[in-house]
């Protein structure tokens, strides 16, 4: 069978200028990967590309999800294949209540699979036991969306729209960036009960703090666009303890 | 093209405008002296710089003849859902009974002009044609000579109108090339409170015809107005409309529009707070598409101290169409404390739609806050991505987008059957150009 993501030598970049440098990368259903790296990398870059940011061109390589190629499909066509992308920063959309946007998503996705829309009282049931997961009630669903949510709420509702549409393929982009330790453990608690052996996560992160909550299998350290390092869970640590300096080194002498 | 309308008005009067009491045949006289001196205006004043008017002025424009014959089934997308409310329709200018429902709450009248003519006269000669100065603009001057009939609306002190007062102008196929000037005047009593609508609409989008409309409100002490105009006139006709609004003390002026038909259509909103502690609130939305030009002129006179205004405008403009925002808020030396904000925010949906927008503040009082704000602007492509990555469709996202802009303005409709059928109307105008 396919990988659920297999990335070969992908080249992307904005603007013309190159960003990502050659990635390699196969992520299999059921795993978590992370993605560490100094600033500037392009790890957040590899994200936004898997979802379809049109700001970024593809230079070259290919992204096969189940092994059909996405490089091709509009980022609403990847959504429904079921790629979801957590953003760093989740926009704020004024005048739309969370309830309708997300049921406006979640029957998108129905339609696109042939499935018939869920009315709104079916809805309501749908999203009570997901609203548990990131520990809200319902009345967050009449804010507009992420309109003067605090960064945590904004993440937990990132995670809520996961919940929700129940990707394949989920990639976090810096989730636990701007979370202090309660917003962290909801983030976290949610990403963990939604794991199952026919999904994926890759959790693009700075810092390790995250990885203590959401452990994953495999740890990549991306600088100046390629994954210059790859191993298990140790290598977060490691990368914790000495910092990225002594890799990135490592990554300049072999070139 | 100014002596047709002289002669229209000469026929008029010779006909059922010689019942009329004298001051009214003498403000009409005066009024149509008045068009025949000033004509239509040009683009080289100021007040209709970005508008030009030629192709009403030009356009031949005559006096309605027999009207459409029109159903309730035929209404039935303009009332909100709720046929019961009481409801005043003129079918290509002239009143329908049939298609109309008398109001039953107590404390309100409503009527046509003709039955206001003969049951208060003295009321009307207090009101008519004193709140639109005749000669204000050459429309208003063209209005008061030609209206031969329109309503009035009326609250007793102390009674609260439970149930929005709808007018209806409708023009059916049958409209195409006439002109008609429908006229309204309002009265809210000492702390009444009151609903009303109107609505200016066509049942086809091909008609050529032009509306020339005049409301008059006067609120008397601490009664509460919210007062709608909803402007979905034919994409092939005209639209010019003038509603002035006095306001006694303590009182609380609330309004909103929707505008988004006619080829031409330009509304002017003057509101006089001219009593201390007295506020008002304009809310608008515009929404042109094709060639289609939108204009709005707001006014809101502070002649006292210790009141406050509030306006927000927003337009969403698509293909070549073409909106004029200009908002003005006068201060006098004596309006102390004025409280006044004003914002107008447009969407351009493509590279050929534009906007004028020119906010006009003259203040003459020191102690007051007066603030205003205009921006420009294109979606965004950051929220389109991010409705996509959910699985939104970009062409939804678009529309999704769009009319959350619009529904900000839309939500301030206090009447929850009008809100949602006017969002269900913008939702459906939305991305779809032309």
């Amino acid at each position: 069978m396919a990988p659920l993501l297999e990335i070969k030598n992908l080249r992307a970049g904005v603007a013309g200028k190159e960003i990502l440098k050659g990635i390699n990368l196969v992520v299999n259903a059921g795993e978590v990967h992370a993605i560490m790296g100094p600033n500037g990398s392009g790890k957040s870059t590899l994200a936004q590309v898997v979802a379809g940011h049109p700001a970024y061109e593809v230079t070259g390589g290919e992204i096969l999800f189940g092994g059909a190629d996405l490089s091709e499909l509009e980022p609403e066509e990847r959504a429904q294949a079921g790629v979801f992308l957590a953003f760093q920063y989740p926009v704020e959309i004024p005048g739309v209540t969370n309830a309708y946007f997300l049921r406006a998503a979640y029957n998108e996705l129905r339609k696109s699979r042939g499935l018939e829309e869920m009315d709104p009282i079916d809805f309501i049931d749908l999203l009570e036991e997901k609203l548990k997961l990131v520990e809200w009630g319902p009345d967050i669903m009449q804010r507009a969306v992420n309109a003067g949510f605090s960064g945590g709420e904004k993440k937990r509702n990132e995670i809520l729209q996961m919940a929700v549409l129940e990707p394949k393929l989920a990639l976090l982009d810096e989730t636990d960036s701007g979370l202090d330790i309660d917003a962290l453990r909801i983030v976290a608690n949610g990403v963990n009960a939604l794991k199952r052996p026919d999904n994926a996560y890759v959790v693009v992160t700075h810092y390790q703090r995250l990885l203590n909550h959401i452990v994953p299998d495999f740890v990549h350290v991306l600088a100046d666009g390629q994954i210059i390092k790859s191993g298990g869970k140790a290598l977060a640590l490691e990368l914790e303890a000495k910092g990225y300096e002594w890799l990135t080194g490592v990554a300049e002498a072999a070139t | 093209m100014i002596e047709s309308y002289v002669r229209q008005f000469e026929a008029a009067a010779a006909n059922g405008g010689a019942k009329a009491p004298e001051w009214l045949k003498g403000i009409r006289q005066g009024a149509i002296d008045g068009f025949r001196q000033s004509g239509f205006p040009s683009t080289k004043d100021e007040e209709w710089r970005f508008t030009s008017v030629a192709p009403i002025a030009r356009g031949g424009f005559v006096a309605p003849g027999a009207p459409g014959a029109l159903s309730l089934a035929d209404l039935a997308p303009f009332l909100f859902d709720h046929p019961e409310w009481p409801r005043m329709v003129f079918v290509d200018g002239r009143f329908d009974s049939s298609l109309s429902n008398a109001p039953t709450e107590l404390g309100l009248t409503v009527t046509t002009i003709a039955e206001a003519l003969a049951a208060e006269p003295q009321l009307m000669e207090r009101h008519f044609g004193r709140h639109v100065r005749p000669d204000e603009t050459p429309f208003t001057s063209l209005n008061t000579a030609l209206a031969r009939d329109g309503v009035v609306v009326r609250t007793s002190p102390g009674s609260e109108i439970l149930v929005p007062v709808h007018l209806v102008f409708v023009c059916s196929a049958a409209a195409d090339g006439i002109v008609t000037h429908p006229r309204v005047l309002v009265v809210a009593g000492e702390r009444s409170r009151l609903q009303m609508v109107e609505s200016y609409v066509s049942l086809s989008d091909r008609t050529r015809y032009w509306t020339n409309a005049v409301a008059e409100v006067s609120m008397e002490a601490g009664s509460w107005v919210e007062h709608g105009r909803i402007q979905r006139e034919s994409e092939a006709g005209y639209h010019i409309g003038f509603t002035h609004v006095d306001q006694a003390r303590d009182s609380h002026y609330r309004s909103f529009s929707l505008a988004m038909g006619g080829a031409i259509a330009r509304h002017n909103l003057h509101t006089r707070l001219g009593a201390p502690n007295t506020e008002a609130l304009l809310y608008g939305l515009y929404i042109g598409r094709g060639d289609q030009l939108i204009d709005t002129h707001t006014t809101i006179y502070h002649d006292e101290p210790n009141c406050r205004s509030w306006e927000v405008y927003k337009g969403v403009l698509d293909d070549r169409a073409h909106g004029v925002f200009n908002g003005k808020i006068f201060v006098t030396p004596e309006a102390q404390k004025t409280d006044a904000k004003q914002t107008n925010r447009t969407l351009l949906l493509s590279d050929s739609a534009r906007v004028d927008t020119k906010p006009q503040l003259e203040i003459f009082a020191d102690d007051v806050k007066c603030t205003h704000g205009a921006t420009i602007g294109n979606l965004d492509p950051m929220s389109a991505f991010y409705c996509q990555s959910r699985g939104i469709p970009a062409e939804v996202a678009r529309r999704l987008l769009t009319h959350a802009f619009a529904a900000e303005v839309l939500n301030e409709v206090t009447s929850e059957p009008i809100r949602s059928a006017l969002n269900h109307v913008v939702y459906e105008r939305l991305g779809v150009a032309r």
